[in-house]
């Protein structure tokens, strides 16, 4: 008998993971059980190349009472007091949005969301980071129109709030836009559901829409090559982009929810990425291990779909429930009164084989373990960047500053209406932040603040990366990225509990990417022991890169915090005439990075800013303390472009002007412009000034007072002013003018 | 005893809670309704809220309309019982018939999601005696086919019978003929409405309190009917 050579490589393996699944099988595969390694063994799924330095999260995390699921469940869950435990993820769904923006994005939505209520949780919010190419490239607007009508339409139709994100332009993107999800949801701690599929004879029931010929090969192929690294060009790839049908899916989840509430499964898995095989082997290989399945009474939208196209189908809005027998007939009506199909496709077995059979025949028969638990785990050789150096030592200290308050106010002005700093309003009008009735601030405030009870206990959540920092220094860059999102939810007045991470690099097989990788990964597991905010999931997005090029490294980290009363939340907006503005932190001339030299030189160099973890912490006690003690009236992190951004902002969302003091001797380039880490600007009101000042003098925080909230101009006194109105039209005008 | 207002659940509806606890918050007492279920339940006053009914894939309100509650709601409008629809809930009713015109593609082929300036018109209805006529109010406005569309003879006789129970102040955010944002019946008793009061019943969760009068209008109304 010949031996036909199988078609591995076209599937994503390599010579030795094809020999290892030889191995394991003592047997050459069928054309399934091929399909299924390809899948439970691409970068994607198996985090083949990430594996190795992620355990720094494990390792590093801090032990902590509140976290009740972390790392390798579908979300990280952790308890927020009053019986409640909240779970939260961002995931990537970078590729996918490059070959079809508007179902790429919108899945990547759903695909979120499902993981949300796999965890038995309903899902009340969604935040989005989106990264894109310059704002004026060709091409850029298509990507953003399809990418935020995408997210729109799903979000949405799925009736949830979109609290808040971040929208960046830089060329590097261009090529390979960055569409990464957060979604949150709320259980009951009791509540909390694993995917494990146990108790023999229990029935393995798919629910949702029927399975079709889409998505196949998203993860095998799409996710985890580069696109110049595919045969064809990007466009016949849209066959392996997922289509959204949100309507199934808001049907989906009232339908979960009330399966969970009346205690109607004892484990749940959603279908995303790699559809039934990696539900099938992950429930089977956390369970018990033993499963069966008749995949031929998988509803199809295709009759003639073949066994391995049904297995690798990444068709959206399914989930996989495991259902005592007894339950079976409650659970199939109460699935029919919401309209979602649900079908029993098979039952947990004893043993530790997982069973597939298609008509009758065998056409899987694998020890699910295998495929969930043993894919390859590489130690991919690691090189520091060689152009590190000269980027480094290339600081902005060269380039020309504004030299009187003329050109102060003039790049004020021009930094304030630049596709990065612009008011995002064009982005964030096309989502519904209203639905549901609990969001308490959204966007463009610095953290989405929801209300979770009626006793008025809620959260926060800010999402925050900067790939230009992590590009000069990654471990700096990706401990920044934390220190911005804790110190946002600060901002409002909650304390950071966890975090949630998307890593998005490029090629790991290019050594310099790879050291990119391990090293912001050590940078932020280091920060997350030093805020007490652990890791809880996450996800890694490789092969971000066009040809040899890749993206500025971005990790985009997400966190959770607690506010006791969200009715003492603290907005941004100077609204209160009269009060009393106070700079917290301390400012170095800092600009390495910075958007005042990208934006006005297009220069990239030097070091990006300092990070102190002590300071951080110490800021966020203030401000949080402020908060609960209601000293505050308005709070703003100090960030991208500095404290004059941050005034911008405040004076323009709170229709009021303010009127700033140079500190004695201070540079006022610097003072406005540097991004100096650790920082805030609050407005205080006149009753409470000397309260709150001693506050931070008593814990040795740096405090001054830099002016006041009065009349309708942002005057720096001694160098310029700008009216309201011309701050307003600067900021507003762009991404309209833009995008249209 | 506070009055009852029902609010339906179609497959889909997104509002129905917000609406729910905004009747609350009003003093009424509120009851779910179920789209399969044909019986009221006995309710005062019945609100459909906002959302995608069946992902309004085919027209707006095409699907949710042959819902077997909506024959009890329809009997319900037509005997004077007070029906409001809110965004999704609008479009319904004009799927319905309850009241004219439809509601197409915002002007700017964008969902938009605003805080939005009305002025109220009509405050004789069952849902906006609270206000005074010519009243000035902030409420969500939040929809991707909010555009009122209906022939001009239809307009005309909207404005002359006094129908027009909200405008759009400031910029017209979707392309609306002659600015409506909320119409009623000739009897008064049945009002669409594309913005969400239900939106703005907290200062802590919306705009405002703009929104709360039309909950509290039909409290006041059921009383008056029983």
């Amino acid at each position: 008998m010949t031996t036909i050579e199988q078609p591995y490589a076209e599937l994503g393996l390599k010579d030795d993971e094809y020999a290892r699944i030889l191995d394991i099988l003592g047997r050459r595969p069928t054309d399934e059980e091929l399909a299924m390694f390809s899948i439970m063994w691409s970068e994607h799924c198996s985090y083949k190349s990430s594996k190795v330095h992620l355990r720094r999260f494990g390792d590093a995390a801090v032990e902590n009472a509140r976290v009740l699921a972390g790392i390798g469940e579908n979300a990280g869950v952790v308890e927020v007091g009053d019986g409640l435990a909240v779970t939260f993820k961002v995931e990537s769904h970078n590729h996918p949005s490059f070959v079809e923006p508007y179902q790429g994005a919108a899945t990547g939505v759903g695909g979120i969301v499902r993981d949300i209520l796999a965890m038995g949780a309903r899902p009340v919010a969604v935040m989005d980071s989106l990264r894109f190419g310059d704002a004026t490239a060709p091409g850029t607007k298509r990507l953003v129109d399809g990418v935020v009508a995408g997210i729109s339409f799903y979000g949405n139709c799925l009736g949830l709030p979109n609290v808040g994100g971040e929208v960046v332009f830089d060329p590097t993107y261009a090529g390979n836009p960055l569409v990464n999800a957060l979604c949150l949801g709320v259980l009951p701690v009791e509540r909390l559901h694993l995917a494990a599929a146990s108790g023999e004879g229990n029935v393995v029931v798919l629910i949702g829409a029927k399975t079709g010929r889409d998505g196949i090969g998203g993860v095998s192929v799409l996710a985890s090559a580069t696109f110049a690294a595919l045969e064809e060009g990007s466009e016949s790839r849209r066959p392996a982009v997922q289509v959204g049908d949100p309507f199934t899916e808001k049907v989906l989840i009232e339908c979960c929810l009330e399966l969970y509430e009346r205690g109607l499964v004892t484990g749940i898995q959603d279908l995303g990425g790699a559809g039934l095989t990696c539900a099938t082997s992950e429930t089977a290989a956390k369970g018990s291990g033993g499963m069966r399945v008749e995949l031929d009474r998988v509803p199809l939208r295709e009759p003639s779909m073949t066994a391995a196209e049904v297995l690798a189908s990444e068709s959206q809005e399914r989930m996989l429930a495991i259902v005592r027998p007894e339950h079976l007939d409650e659970v199939l009506a109460t699935c029919r009164r919401w309209g979602a199909l649900a079908t029993p496709i098979g039952e947990v077995t004893s043993g530790d084989r997982l069973v597939v059979t298609w008509h009758g025949d065998v056409v899987v028969d694998v020890p699910p373990k295998a495929l969930a638990d043993d894919g390859p785990v590489y130690e991919r050789p690691m090189e520091r960047p060689r152009d590190l150096d000269a980027l480094q030592a290339d600081t902005p200290d060269r380039l020309p500053r504004p030299a009187n308050g003329a050109e102060l106010r003039a790049t004020l002005l021009r930094l304030a209406a630049s596709p990065n700093l612009a008011s995002k309003r064009w982005v964030t009008d096309q989502y519904d932040r209203y639905v549901q009735g609990n969001t308490v601030l959204a966007a463009p405030e610095d953290a989405g603040v929801l209300r979770l009870t009626e006793s008025g206990s809620g959260v926060a959540l800010a999402l925050d990366g900067n790939g230009r920092y992590t590009r000069l220094d990654p471990y700096r860059g990706a401990q920044l990225a934390l220190a911005e999102a804790c110190r946002n939810v600060a901002a409002v007045g909650a304390v950071p509990i966890a975090a949630t991470d998307c890593l998005n690099f490029g090629s790991p097989e290019d050594p310099q990417v790879m050291w990119q990788f391990a090293e912001a990964v050590r940078g932020l597991a280091d920060g997350c022991v030093e805020m007490g905010t652990p890791v809880i999931g996450g996800n890694v997005s490789f092969y971000n890169q066009t040809g040899d090029v890749a993206i500025n490294p971005t990790p985009v980290v997400g966190i959770l915090g607690v506010i006791d009363d969200v009715a003492r939340r603290t907005p941004m907006a100077f609204t209160d005439e009269g009060d009393t503005l106070l700079l917290l932190g301390t400012t170095r001339d800092e600009l390495g990075g910075s958007e005042w030299a990208w934006s006005e030189h297009r220069h990239l160099g030097g070091l990006p800013p300092a990070v102190d973890f002590a300071a951080e912490k110490a800021l966020g006690e203030i401000l949080v303390a402020g908060s609960r003690d209601g000293m505050l009236s308005a709070a703003h992190d100090l960030a991208d472009g500095g404290l004059a951004q941050a005034l911008v902002e405040s004076c323009v969302r709170g229709g009021r002007g303010a009127r700033v003091v140079l500190p004695e001797g201070a540079d006022p380039f610097g003072w406005l412009f540097s991004e100096s880490a650790g920082r805030a600007v609050v407005a205080v009101p006149r009753s409470e000034e000397l309260r709150f000042t001693e506050m931070c003098a008593a814990r040795g925080f740096p405090c001054a007072r830099i002016g006041v909230v009065v009349g309708d101009e942002l005057e720096v006194q001694g160098q310029f002013s700008v009216p309201l109105g011309e701050l307003r039209s600067a900021w507003d005008a762009t991404l309209p003018s833009l995008f249209g | 005893m506070p009055a009852r207002v029902g609010v339906v659940t179609f497959p889909g509806s997104l509002d129905d809670r917000d609406a729910l606890r905004a009747v609350e918050l009003a003093g009424g007492e509120p009851v779910s309704l179920w789209h399969a279920d044909p019986s009221l339940q006995g309710v005062d006053a019945v609100i459909l809220p906002g959302g995608f009914s069946y992902g309004d894939y085919l027209r707006c309100g095409a699907i949710a309309r042959f819902s077997p509650v909506m024959e009890a709601v329809i009997e319900h409008a037509r005997s004077g019982g007070p029906v409001l629809g809110i965004c999704n809930g609008f479009q319904v009713l004009c799927e319905s018939h309850l009241l004219p015109g439809a509601l197409l593609r915002n002007g700017g082929r964008r969902f938009t999601c605003l805080d939005q300036r009305l002025r109220v018109e009509n405050a004789k209805t069952a849902w906006t005696t609270a206000y005074t006529e010519g009243a000035e109010v902030t409420i969500v406005l939040k929809n991707g086919e909010g555009r009122f569309y209906a022939d001009e003879r239809t307009l005309d006789a909207l404005e002359a019978e006094g129908r027009v129970v909200a405008r759009y102040l400031d910029a017209n955010p979707n392309g609306s003929l002659r600015d409506i944002a909320g119409i009623t019946n000739e009897g008064g008793n049945v009002v669409g409405l594309m913005p969400h009061p239900e939106h703005a019943v907290e200062t802590l969760t919306g705009p405002g309190t703009d929104g709360l009068g039309f909950f509290t209008s039909v409290l006041e109304h059921a009383g008056l009917r029983s």
